[in-house]
């Protein structure tokens, strides 16, 4: 068996399971932000940093962030390696499939820094 | 089976059957809502930090612009969303038949389209 050193979890399986528990974690967050939006149509800055402030808040949203940051990272692997082939870029498949995933974990880990930045800034 | 049989690959080439088309903008919607992301992020980050930038926000929200771009965003998670169902759906077992599988993808394209326009009348 050849181990993929650039996938999630270094086993499809595992990656299989991350994608779906991370999905159902987002499908949540979502769907809740969304019904909170919705339902308080009239939202000041109080109320929204009221809903952030609170620690149960918080967790969730660290949860739904780290799971966004594996979701995505899964998702891009799937992407880079169907598409970012020697089919499509000859001999150059390989540096291309790197660099690409290489920028798409600075991306991500951006977006854990600056998340966490966020959430731990509310007052 | 006969091996020297010509193997096409070039997605381009070939018809796609609607569950081949809820698929790839599955995908599609993934790779915009990882961009996207970012501007989530910054609207949560600005909306946040003080009441001045909860201001400028809402201020900001009022071009036509800012709000395409933000319906584009929405409108590409909420897609994704609805596919993701039906993918864990599917994962129990629930669909996975041919007619199922057409049937999946017509009500993955139609609650989408539904919540598409619901979300572009929310932040119109």
């Amino acid at each position: 068996m050849v181990t993929q050193v650039t996938s999630f979890g270094r086993s499809g399986l595992s990656d299989w399971v991350v994608q779906r528990v991370s999905a159902v974690i987002l499908g949540a967050y979502t769907v809740f932000l969304a019904a909170w939006v919705i339902c308080s149509p009239d939202m000041s800055y109080a109320d929204w940093t009221e809903l952030f402030s609170c620690t149960a808040m918080r967790i969730f949203s660290l949860l739904a962030l780290l799971s966004m940051i594996a979701h995505a990272w899964i998702g891009i692997w799937t992407i880079a390696t169907d598409y970012l082939t020697p089919m499509s870029f000859g001999k150059a498949a390989t540096k291309v499939r790197f660099l690409f995933l290489c920028v798409c974990a600075v991306v991500l880990f951006v977006y854990l820094i600056w998340g966490i930045d966020i959430l731990w800034s509310v007052k | 089976m006969n091996n020297k049989r010509p193997v096409n690959l070039d997605l381009f080439t070939i018809k796609q059957p609607l569950p081949a088309i809820a698929s790839i903008l599955h995908r599609v919607s993934g790779i915009i809502v990882f961009v996207g992301i970012a501007l989530l992020m910054y609207v949560l980050d600005k909306t946040l930090a003080s009441e001045e930038g909860f201001a400028a926000v809402q201020e900001c929200l009022d071009g036509t612009f800012v709000k395409l771009l933000l319906w584009g965003t929405l409108a590409a998670l909420a897609y994704h969303l609805v596919a993701g169902c039906k993918h864990l759906l599917m994962d129990m077992g629930i669909g996975e038949t041919l007619q199922g599988a057409r049937t999946g993808a017509t009500l993955v394209l139609i609650v989408s389209a539904v919540l598409i326009i619901l979300l572009g009348v929310l932040v119109w």
